[in-house]
């Protein structure tokens, strides 16, 4: 997994609230057995029309802000299935932090395996924010995780902080393999099988 | 009970919030595995505990003409890629041709493999279902799935806790189904966003297994981490003498054990809500997620009734999805389709509801309706019950079992704008099939609207038997 240290980029501005997972990649998509491609397939059917065409009124499609790798969009983004293909499809297509009032827990969790940044902040800092980026589609932020800031770039001025576990903030920054880090303690999961087994078939812990 | 079972799988505390869990139950199917076997070769490991891992395959499994070769290619090859990598690593595996295969998290408890007391966790966010069991059970993303395989430990972030009381009993002709999409519409979809929720209350007591893996099942539409209730003497006997339930002597001591997780009534909750059951109608869904929904009473909603312009938008565009105006009262409604299955209702107790509901009654000739059973266990248990008869007789269409039309993985799908009333858990814009309307209700709820081509309230149902 890159780590995700600091990140400068224009915010594609997504106005819309609890976009599940179904949304995200479409099922038709999951039947891949391998991890990558999955960007040309992200938001699918709110992206192309029933031909196949691009919707040109669908926010990803306006070229304005084709490189940005900033979405910010509404409240309980990812909600629904597990499918960590939703997590995927947004690296593959190019987003590297998400910007939401509030996640859903297994996304939320999806996002950190895969090196993306998922930051929550409350509705009165996202509303003006979210116009600004209507407004101005070159408004550029830096996000720096080590100082958990956001800072306009034309003006260098901190927006804000934000918060963030620390834990998770360091597997972030270190692109940290959650197995092998896990796997520091095996002796410990070799006692706790040891000790369960003497209760094999009838106790279930 | 929550805190009971996670303090007795602590492998390792990592910190205050983080911790090292055990997994007794790791079940895994074709879609959200490949990726996390890949991950496992190539990094040299391999699947700790493959006697604690099963799979099955049901996510795009075909419900009919099932000996003949798979017409979608890429789909074939996921269920090939599923075979292998069960051989290669040793995990037993309920194919099609197994009489156990099945939805994933309906084989586990007729299996007898989900007792009171465990961690399980699937690559699915439905596995909040084996929560009605008494265990902490939780949908996983496929990086944590690679996880379970090479160290049969989760890393989880304690959860809060919610309880969900439930008092008085359940009127007439309403089910589990009706209870969650109430609890739902009445919490919101993100609800119970990072908490655990334990359903109590006498409601629940009285609930059979099936009714609470219903119940649990949906916890996650309300947002959940899992859904929780407490194991009694329904659960034990629900469990005595499934395949993989301890036996005699043993299941005896297992019940002693299973009986000291009953919560606390002095248990504290990080929230707490009360509901009463005695006044819910059937529930039926109009929008585009399971929160937008009314009772079979009820209309469309009036768009002013949801507040700000802002907050009106998500509804005017979900109205719009689904072709749907304000006022339009629910029982006016004509479907093109019904769809009975899913890891929500698919269980032997919905069949049977649905047979009671369509005995001597026709198919409406408007509609294409489909039973898919949950699992060939199920299947082959209804047609002993003879419970296949009567439904072909009705027209419905008798399939094999699998996820089907839940998610339209297979080629079950909804034609565009063809509207479906759905026994199953989401109505995400097409989730059934691209522009497919989906209104989710319970089995009898579903099985009535088939012979009347429209939503009808299921109280007043004239039943033929």
């Amino acid at each position: 997994m890159k780590p995700f240290k600091k990140l400068t980029s224009t915010i594609l501005p997504l106005d819309r609230s609890d976009i599940d997972t179904d949304q995200i990649i479409p099922k038709q998509f999951l039947k891949r057995i391998t991890k990558s491609g999955y960007g040309e397939f992200l938001f699918y059917n709110w992206r192309y029309n029933s031909k196949g065409n691009p919707n040109l009124s669908f926010e990803l499609n306006d070229l304005k802000y084709k490189d940005s790798q900033i979405l910010l969009t509404g409240n309980n983004f990812g909600s629904g299935s597990s499918r960590e293909h939703a997590a995927w499809a947004l690296l593959d297509y190019g987003f590297k932090c998400i910007i939401a009032p509030s996640f859903a827990d297994i996304f939320y969790n999806n996002c950190f395996e895969n090196g993306i940044l998922p930051i929550s902040l409350p509705n009165k800092i996202i509303e003006p924010l979210m116009l600004k980026c209507i407004n101005k589609p070159t408004f550029k932020i830096t996000i720096n995780l080590l100082d958990q800031t956001i800072t306009n770039i034309s003006s260098s001025k901190s927006l804000i902080k934000f918060e963030i576990d620390s834990a998770r903030k360091n597997t972030l920054l270190k692109g940290i393999d959650n197995i092998g880090e896990t796997l520091h303690y095996e002796s410990k999961i070799k006692a706790f099988e040891d000790k369960q087994g003497k209760h094999k078939g009838i106790l279930p812990f | 009970m929550f805190d009971k079972i996670w303090d007795s799988h602590v492998v390792h505390k990592i910190s205050e919030k983080e911790f090292i869990l055990y997994v007794d139950l790791h079940l895994i199917h074709e879609v959200t595995s490949p990726q996390a076997f890949d991950g496992i070769r190539l990094a040299k490991r391999t699947v700790r505990r493959p006697d604690l891992t099963l799979a099955t395959t049901d996510h795009n499994t075909p419900t009919i003409n099932r000996n003949q070769p798979l017409k979608d290619k890429i789909a074939e090859l996921q269920l090939k890629t599923l075979a292998k990598n069960c051989k290669d690593f040793g995990i037993t595996l309920y194919d099609m041709k197994s009489p156990f295969q099945g939805i994933v998290h309906v084989i586990a408890p007729e299996q007898g493999l989900t007792h009171p007391g465990k961690i399980i966790v699937c690559g699915d966010s439905h596995t909040s279902t084996h929560g009605a069991f008494g265990t902490f059970a939780i949908g996983i993303g496929t990086s944590e799935v690679e996880h379970v395989f090479a160290t049969q430990t989760i890393r989880q972030f304690k959860p809060k806790t919610m309880q969900i009381n439930l008092t008085g009993s359940l009127p007439s002709g309403i089910s589990s189904k009706d209870c969650i999409l109430w609890i739902i519409s009445q919490i919101g979809i993100s609800g119970a966003r990072e908490h655990v929720v334990e359903y109590t209350g006498n409601c629940i007591e009285s609930f059979s297994m099936e009714s609470r893996m219903t119940l649990c099942n949906m916890s996650i539409e309300a947002g959940a981490r899992a859904g929780m209730i407490a194991p009694d003497n329904i659960t034990f006997e629900y469990l005595k003498n499934r395949k993989h339930s301890p036996n005699h002597q043993s299941f005896e001591k297992a019940v002693k054990i299973w009986s000291t997780l009953k919560s606390d009534p002095n248990a504290k909750y990080d929230k707490v809500v009360d509901i009463s059951v005695e006044d819910i109608e059937p529930m039926v869904t109009w929008g585009t997620n399971p929160g937008m929904s009314t009772p079979i009473s009820g209309k469309i909603p009036e768009l002013a009734s949801f507040g700000s312009e802002a907050e009106q938008l998500p509804i005017k565009r979900a109205l719009q999805y689904m072709n749907l105006e304000a006022e339009q009262p629910i029982s006016e409604i004509n479907i093109d389709r019904v769809f009975i299955g899913s890891c929500t209702n698919s269980r032997i107790e919905d069949l049977r509801i649905v047979r009671d509901i369509v005995a001597g009654y026709a198919v409406n000739k408007t509609v294409q309706a489909m039973v898919v059973p949950g699992s060939t266990s199920v299947k082959k248990q209804a047609e002993n019950e003879g419970i296949d008869k009567v439904i072909k007789d009705a027209g419905f269409e008798w399939r094999d079992a699998g996820c089907s039309m839940c998610l339209g993985m297979n080629e079950d799908v909804l034609k565009p704008y063809e509207r479906c009333a759905s026994t199953s858990n989401r109505n995400f814009e097409g989730r059934q099939g691209h522009n497919g309307r989906t209104h989710l209700v319970s089995p009898a709820m579903a099985a009535a609207s088939a012979i009347k081509g429209h939503f009808t309230d299921i109280r007043s149902w004239k039943f033929k038997t």
